[in-house]
Order: C-alpha cells, then structure tokens, then sequence
C-alpha cells in the first residue's frame, strides 16, 4: 500500500493566503488609479507604472543576485508598496526621480530588513520621505486637477488646499477668508483638488477602504481610531478658534489623510498585533497627523506621523497583550 | 444565541455522514486491545496468552488513581500480549484476542430496555463507573470517576454536557444524540446524582436543528436538564470556551473547570455511563464515523474497541486509491496515523481520510504579521509571538506568554495565511516549558 502523509494537526487551512491578500488590497486600489487618471491624465499613469515596475525590478535584482535567495516578485507586495508610492508622490514628479523612490522604499526600508514581514517602516512612505527631503522642490509641485489630460511637460501646478490654509494662517489670514481660495467640500471629497496622484479622492478610497474591510484584508480599528482622533484633535481645535483653526472635515479630505488611515497606518507589517495596540497606534496616527499639519513645518503630516508610529509598534507590542481567557475571572 | 467571546475561527464543516445512520460493524477476526487507551498510567494485564476470555471481560487493571480498567470487547482466545503500532504511531502493549463467536460476560444486560429508574448511591455510580473503565469520549480519555470525585473544599453547580461536536466532518456525537437521545439523558442524570448536582445544560451547535429538537421533546421527562443551541465556531467543544458559552464563567489559566463549580462530560461518555450503571456493561464499543470527501460511503459505525481501522475502511467502501492521509479524530485535533491496521481506541470518534492533494501543508511564507493568529486564538494568546519564542528556545519568555494556556485547537495554524508551522513550535515549546516547570516543583 502506499505511504500516507503524517503532520501535525490541524490537517485543514484557510484559502486565504499571502498573495490573494495582496492582490484584494490591489484590486481595492483600482477607484482611487482611476479617479486620479481621470483628474491627472497621462503623467500619473506613467508615475504609477513606473513606480511599480522598479519596485518589482528592484526586488528581483535583490533577492537573484544579492541575497541570492528564492524570488518572490508576484506575492504582490511589491507591487503595492510601488502603487502605494505612486500614490503619494506629484503625478508631475520626473519618473527618475519615482525610480530612485522605489529603490529607496524597496532596497532599504523593505529588503535590508529582511523583505516581506520584516521591515519596521512603511516601504512605501520611507521612499516618499526620502523624495520630499532630496527633491523639495519638485515634491511640492503639485499639478492642477484637469481633465484626462495627455500633457507631460508645462503643467500647472498649484499649492494643496492644505497648503493653501497653513501658509494664509501663517501670514495672519482669517480661516472664513481662506476658504473661498480651496474648492468645494464635494470637489475635495470627489478629488477634484491639487495633490499627490492617487490621495486627492476621499470617496474612492473609502470604497476601498471598505472592500478591504469586507473582504477582512484589514479591521476597523486603526482606520477607525486613526480618523477619529483626527476629528476629535482637529475639533477641538476649531471650537476653540475657527478662525485660526480649519474645521475636522477638512482635515478629514484633504492631503494623504484618507490614504493614509486606510492604506498605510493598516499596512500589517508594520502595526500593532492587538486590537488595544491597533487602537493606541492609530489614535497616535492621528495626534500626530494634527500636531504636523497645524505646528510643524510641513503643511501635510500623514507620512511622519505614521512612520514615528511605525518606531513605536515593538513598543506597543510588548505592552498592550490581547485579552487573555482566563484573566479576569468573571462570574455570573 | 450563546457562544464564547473569544476569537473562534469557521472552518468548513464537511458533515457528510450527518444522515448516516449508526450500523453495528461485523466483529474483526481479531482484535488489539492497547493497555493505554486513556490518559494517566496505563493498565496492567491480568490474563495471559492461551486464556479464553468473554466479552465485557476484565483483561487489564487500572491500578493508580488516575488509570482504567480494560475489557475484551470480544469473545474468544487471548493470541498475545506485545507490542503493535497504535495509531499514535508510537509501539504500544496491546492484548491480542482472536475472536471465537461472540459470548458475554455473565451479569450484562444485552436486551434494549431503556432503564430509567437509578438505584445505586452516588458512591456505588463512581465505583461502577471506574469499574466499567469509562473515560472521556470526546477524544481527550481522562479517566471519568475521577472527574465526578469533586475534590474537597470544592463544589460542583453544574454538570456541562458536551454535544457541541466542533470538529468539522465528525458525526458520532450528533447520530449518537439521534439514536440512544434517552439512553443519555439517563446517563446525565446518572451523572448529577453522583455530582449531587441540580442543574445539567447540554450544549449543542445549531448546525444540528435535529438533535436539539429530538432531545428538546424528551427532555420533560428529565428534570434538571436543559439543552442549550449554539452559535457554530471552533473550538467550542473545548471545555473551557464551552462553559464560557453556557454559563459564562472563565477557568483561571491553569485550574479545571470544578473551580469554577462546573464539570465537562461528552454525550458519548454520558451514553457509556448509562450502559456502565444501568446495563452493567463496560465500554467495550463505540461509535466511529468514517468520512473523508472521497470515501464512498460516508458511515458512523458502532464498532468494538481494538477492531483494525482498516476493517471500517474496509466497510466504508475501501480506501480510496488516491488517499494521501489517514487521521484519527477531526481534521482540527485529529492525529494523522502511519498503519491502517493500528486498531480503534476508547477515544477514536473518527477516522478521516485526505485526498492526496489535500494531504500536504501550504507552502510556508515569511509571517507578515497579519495578526490574524492572535485575533482568532481562543485563549486570547499570541501564537506568532509564541512559535518565534519557541524556535529561539526562549522558554521562559514562552512561559510569562502563558503558552501552557494553549488548548492545541490548530485555529492558528488553520488561519495563517503564510502557512506557519505556529501550532508545532508552539508544542515544542509547550513540551519544554513543561519539563522546566516540572523540574521546578520537584
């Protein structure tokens, strides 16, 4: 008779596995690619194609040639760590400046430490940072929304609506004057807005968002906490001072927030394992989001703000535990 | 509807043999009856090779505290006392019995009678119990007087049966709760008048409506007893989520459930209880189902402990040719086995059987630290955390992690996605761990 097969149990597994998650978080990004093509044309289709297709090479050249271990290209992790990062750069940044992001997002935040799972920080927000600190200028270029444009050179750009704010606060202008200078709250929550190639739609991230949820590739609590803090820090700024202070929706729809919340914060590598530590981490996200946007130098936080948290995840590893059975002996 | 709050997972839950009705399998022409079927030290033979033996037999003595007796579960000649394979892969003593016809020891009630009236004292019903070498049936075969003694200082409210069957593909538990419904129930009051306990709940998981309403209409009859539907989810047979789930009440890491004034007994115990005190029969049978999503006939059969699997295979419809695994008990807890001829145990409530593409593990990946094992551990544990300690031999570390909480369900295993081996480090680990707190209490 033949020989049977002897392991350990369980002898049953999840359909689920390392790639298909990947891809459901590609396939989730799919409304946010299309509205930024729509409102950024050509350029931010060549700066996402770009960024994913040096991700992808980057990775290979790693593992085939110096760890010289098994490649692992399409388990779709580089792939999204290259959308991702197409995702928060101008869509009229130089493409060899988005190769030289994706090297720096792969080789070092992602393949230094190990590769998949091991990395501390978010590949894809380490490549961006490292763009806004090298090349300022042209990572404050932002174009002007238009309409499937085909343009690659003479773009217009303009100040984020962030931007706009912070710099009018700064001088002494008045929030109510400012306002009339930011488009409407439907155009910012539609995307119709100067920013970074696949953040500008609130709404279409969401819709992401929540197939993500659905499909259980993410939970609520650090998107949850995350948004909420920022309403409640940004709130209870703005009822001290409206004029000084723009109101928690428009945190809320502008700049990387929503991407952010939804994307990056959630990435699995790098948050926490407990639902408390999920929760202390995103609220972090958020104070930290706040204090950058509204006192630091920069008019958008987000990035920081989770790559600080990003530092803090072993620590909060170690002190928050998941609740125990057992612990708290209740009996009724 | 009730169930534990605790993490939990939803594996699917294949009950092919649901419909199959309990079929008394032919009696092997021998059998191998393990002196060790059960948890604690094993039983020492009391006859010896040449002596003809009767069903229901004495053949080995369960001398120590936590030990059982053990029966011939046929008629006919003693062969030889040796070692066999049993299907934990591991040699073990085993009393072989060539069976001659089928004659049973004098004093055993054969007939179908339901006996509802309990004459004997709660003393006489432990006593009669160990006698009969009744254990766990549920799969885990601790002794069971010994969990009906409530030790001193402690006192038992209720009495928990468990007919929750979690374990996907398994069906012994649901046909046995379909056919012998008032042969249990008297076994659960048997068990309450040794407790000296008022209240019994029998939790059942609402994937058997059947069950929960056949027993729902005897229960009139049966003061005291109560059955509870449950919401289906793994591992809710797990004693400790169980009584999490009826009487919300947590057993403190590392104590039994009697602290918390409950205990756990399987429907099958219960029905062997019933046959120990009221028919005077030990537990000499039990009901196995066959299944496995190529085996012909999907079967629950009622088979003689010691009978060669191969021979429930065998009426099952046959191994199927491309059959890669073979695992005694579900597919969550169950041990794969090595030998087919390995015989069936006081604690085999299943025999599955894996296609070979079915048989081998995901190819392992780099954790990516999806939390998705510490989201779902029953215990409310870390098992990434866990098998990284384990693999380091960081013992200590494993043991302020709580890893002896770990109940072994497999949930974590089943749900990670880059198919780690979390649940085999974490046994590593639990094995060490236990030497070292052995050694510390010495």
């Amino acid at each position: 008779m033949n020989l049977l097969t002897v392991s350990g149990s369980p002898h049953v597994y999840t359909e689920q596995s390392v790639s298909k998650i990947m891809y459901g978080v590609l396939l989730s990004l799919i409304p946010a690619a299309l509205v930024s093509f729509y409102f950024f044309g050509l350029a931010a289709i060549l700066v996402t194609l770009t960024a994913i297709v040096s991700c992808l090479f980057f990775e290979f050249i790693i593992q085939k040639y110096l760890i010289k271990g098994p490649v692992t290209i399409f388990d779709g992790s580089a792939i999204i760590t290259g959308a991702l990062l197409a995702f928060i750069v101008p869509a009229s940044l130089p493409l060899w400046m988005v190769v030289i992001g994706s090297l720096v997002a792969i080789g070092m935040a992602k393949m230094t430490f190990g590769g998949l799972g091991k990395n501390i920080f978010n590949p894809a927000l380490v490549g961006r940072v490292f763009l806004m600190i090298s090349f300022p200028v042209e990572m404050n270029m932002y174009p002007k929304p238009t309409t499937l444009s085909t343009q690659l050179t003479d773009i217009i750009s303009g100040p984020t609506p962030l931007a706009v704010v912070k710099e009018g606060v700064a001088q002494g202008e008045k929030v109510s004057d400012l306002m009339p200078q930011v488009p409407e709250y439907v155009d910012l929550l539609m995307g119709n807005m100067g920013g970074s190639v696949g953040e500008i739609s609130a709404i279409a991230i969401l819709l992401g968002g929540i197939y993500m949820l659905i499909k259980k590739i993410i939970t609520w609590e650090i998107p949850a906490s995350y948004l909420g803090s920022v309403v409640i820090f940004a709130g209870a700024l703005w009822l001290i001072n409206p004029e000084v202070y723009v109101d928690p929706m428009f945190h809320l729809v502008t700049g990387g927030l929503m991407l952010g919340a939804l994307y990056m914060a959630t990435d699995m590598v790098t948050s926490p394992m407990s639902r408390w530590g999920m929760i202390i981490y995103g609220i972090g996200c958020g104070f930290l989001t706040i204090v950058i946007r509204i006192f630091g130098a920069y008019p958008e936080g987000v990035a920081f703000a989770i790559l600080i948290m990003n530092a803090f995840v072993p620590l909060i590893n170690s002190g928050f535990k998941p609740q125990r059975f057992g612990e708290e002996v209740k009996n009724g | 509807m009730k169930t534990f709050k605790l993490g939990g997972v939803h594996p699917p839950e294949n009950k092919l043999s649901q419909n199959a009705p309990i079929e008394v399998l032919a009696l092997p022409e021998t059998v191998a009856i393990p002196i060790s079927q059960h948890l604690g030290v094993p039983a020492n033979p009391v006859v010896k090779k040449g002596d003809t033996v009767k069903a229901g037999q004495l053949i080995a003595k369960g001398e120590a505290f936590i030990s059982a007796n053990i029966h011939a579960s046929v008629s006919g000649t003693v062969q030889k006392i040796d070692d066999i394979v049993d299907s934990s892969g591991y040699r073990k003593k085993a009393i072989v019995i060539k069976t001659e016809g089928d004659v049973w020891e004098e004093g055993i009630d054969m007939s179908t009678d339901l006996i509802k009236e309990i004459t004997l004292t709660p003393e006489e019903i432990v006593t009669r119990i160990n006698e009969k070498g009744i254990v766990g049936m549920g799969g885990a075969t601790f002794p069971s007087h010994v969990k009906l003694m409530v030790p001193q200082g402690k006192k038992a409210e209720y009495l928990i049966i468990n007919g929750v069957e979690c374990e996907p593909y398994l069906t012994s538990d649901h046909r046995l709760m379909l056919e012998k419904a008032e042969e249990m129930l008297v076994g659960i009051q048997i068990q309450m008048k040794a407790l000296k306990v008022e209240k019994a709940i029998i939790g059942i998981e609402n994937n058997k409506p059947d069950a929960i309403e056949h027993i729902r209409k005897l229960l009139p009859s049966y003061p005291g007893i109560s059955v509870e539907p449950l919401k289906v989810k793994y591992p809710q047979g797990g004693e400790k989520q169980l009584i999490k789930a009826l009487v919300n009440r947590e057993v403190p890491s590392g104590k039994l459930p009697i602290e918390v004034g409950c205990v756990v007994h399987n429907v099958g115990t219960a029905f062997a209880v019933y046959e120990a005190v009221q028919k005077n029969k030990p537990l000499v049978e039990r009901v196995v189902t066959v299944t496995g999503k190529a085996v012909k006939q999907p079967s629950n059969f009622m088979v003689r402990i010691g009978t060669p699997i191969a021979a429930l295979l065998e009426a099952a419809g046959g191994l199927p040719e491309n059959t890669g695994k073979v695992v005694n008990g579900g597919p969550m807890m169950g041990k794969a086995i090595t030998d087919i001829s390995a015989p069936v145990t006081k604690g085999t409530s299943g025999i599955l059987l894996f296609e070979k593409q079915a048989s081998s593990r995901k190819p392992v990946h780099n954790c990516i630290r999806c939390a998705r094992c510490a989201s779902i551990c029953a215990m409310g544990l870390e098992p990434y955390l866990l098998a990284v300690l384990a693999d380091n031999k960081r013992y200590e570390d494993c043991e302020a992690e709580r890893i002896m909480d770990c109940i072994e369900c497999g949930s974590c295993l089943y749900i990670c996605p880059s198919g780690r081996p979390l649940l085999d480090q974490i046994r590593v680990g639990k094995n060490q761990v236990g030497k070292i707190m052995r050694a510390r209490n010495q």
